[in-house]
């Protein structure tokens, strides 16, 4: 190679760029020419006096989170870099994307039960369920003393246990189930050869009195007492179911 | 409606190389204040088009962004007015509070010798044109390759070379009076 070249190379020598047979090649030359190695020598002297003494600016510990406030897509903060090329850019944008979530979260809206129909559907399922597949009880006793300390360990709450045999209301056992994304007890009841489904799972909401519905043919009673919610569901007569609630709550206050 | 995995990862790729951003900002822009604006508005630019990044080199995509904004800034400017003001609040900082510098000794003659020669540094490296100082910035103190440079600069490994190349040795030229001096 040329001196020349090899010159305009010395620069790639200092940082290493370089594949082998031209650093071999560049060395080679470095060895006779007294020129080059002094410029070789300052190049390498300046790179590393700027890294070992040129400071690095850190950003500020603020400006992470001062980014994070301005990406939601709404309002980015204006500073005079760019601001007319953005502005139409980001809000049309931001309007379209608005417009479209709207349309589309009314129209999703709309398609969905309430929460209360979701909730009777998937209690009266998984009353049928329990029927169906001969797994009623996971911890058959009409002890209610077996019962409630069965729960402990499984659910993060302790349901109220109380056996009524006395009333006609016999306290079968008791099953672990899934409801609404939470795991619930339910306890079984059996009244005159009815199997009674209590599903009982704590809430946050005020005591509530008992409200009837029926559907599918089956009857629920629901209400809600001492922070838990309970759903009682059965084929039972209305009536009957109501008279379990009622004798429930009156229990459950002593 | 993606926004939760596009903030993820813009989270994931552009959160981490902030510094990096911040620092080609301050010697891009000659000042924190205008750096900062830099960045927040190449983050936002960043953030439109995280989905189109598949690469594996988030900081050289950033850097990229970085530097084009500062561009359209810096010709916009331009076009105002032909003499852009030389940022004092940039050149009074005191390295101390910027970054990554270790002190090998402690004597207070040495230290107060090694905070003028940085300073001197520090001001003749600002004072480059910007064509050799954002090479020069991105090769000694982001540590970036030359493949890397010539991507993010958009012109060929040879010409990264040869800028380093001159503004070295405009950098040694501009230190060197003062360095007779003493």
């Amino acid at each position: 190679m040329e001196h020349s070249e090899i010159m305009e190379l010395l620069p790639a020598l200092v940082d290493q760029e370089l594949g082998i047979a031209d650093t071999l090649a560049v060395q080679r030359h470095l060895d006779t020419c007294a020129e080059c190695r002094r410029e070789y020598a300052e190049q390498a002297a300046l790179s590393k006096r700027v890294r070992s003494e040129t400071a690095c600016f850190n950003a500020p510990p603020d400006l992470a989170a001062r980014i994070a406030n301005t990406l939601p897509q709404d309002k980015p903060r204006r500073s005079n870099f760019l601001a007319r090329w953005h502005f139409n850019w980001l809000q049309l944008g931001s309007a379209m994307a608005t417009l479209l979530l709207a349309a589309w979260s009314v129209g999703f809206y709309l398609s969905l039960p309430s929460a209360q129909e979701r909730m009777t559907e998937e209690i009266i399922a998984s009353h049928v369920r329990s029927l169906q597949a001969d797994h009623l009880t996971d911890v058959a006793s009409t002890d209610q003393h077996t019962v409630k300390p069965w729960f402990n360990g499984r659910l993060s709450f302790s349901p109220p246990v109380i056996d009524l045999a006395a009333q006609g209301f016999v306290l079968e056992g008791g099953r672990l189930d899934y409801l609404d994304g939470h795991p619930v007890a339910a306890l079984i009841y059996r009244h005159q050869k009815h199997p009674i489904n209590l599903y009982i799972w704590p809430t946050n909401s005020k005591d509530a009195g008992p409200q009837a519905q029926t559907s599918r043919g089956y009857h629920l009673v629901r209400w809600s007492s001492d922070e838990m919610t309970y759903w009682a569901v059965s084929d039972v007569a209305e009536n009957e179911l109501l008279k379990f609630s009622g004798i429930l709550r009156l229990a459950a206050h002593q | 409606m993606s926004e939760p995995t596009k903030n993820g990862r813009f989270q994931m790729l552009v959160m981490p190389h902030l510094n990096s951003a911040f620092n080609l900002a301050c010697w891009l822009t000659r000042s924190r204040h205008d750096a900062e604006d830099l960045v927040q508005e190449a983050s936002l630019r960043a953030f439109r088009f995280v989905d189109g990044f598949h690469g594996d080199d988030a900081r050289a995509w950033l850097l990229t962004i970085v530097r084009n904004t500062f561009y359209t800034w810096y010709q916009e400017q331009h076009a105002q007015q032909q003499n852009t003001l030389f940022d004092e609040e940039f050149h009074s900082l005191d390295t101390a509070d910027a970054g990554d510098l270790r002190y090998r000794d402690n004597n207070p003659e040495q230290l107060l010798l090694r905070k003028d020669s940085e300073r001197q540094l520090q001001r003749a490296l600002a004072s480059l044109p910007l064509e050799f100082r954002e090479v020069m910035v991105m090769r000694e103190l982001e540590d970036l390759s030359y493949k890397q440079i010539a991507g993010i600069v958009g012109i060929p490994i040879g010409t990264v070379m040869s800028r380093l190349g001159r503004g070295r040795k405009l950098l040694a030229k501009i230190l060197a009076p003062a360095n007779q001096g003493e």
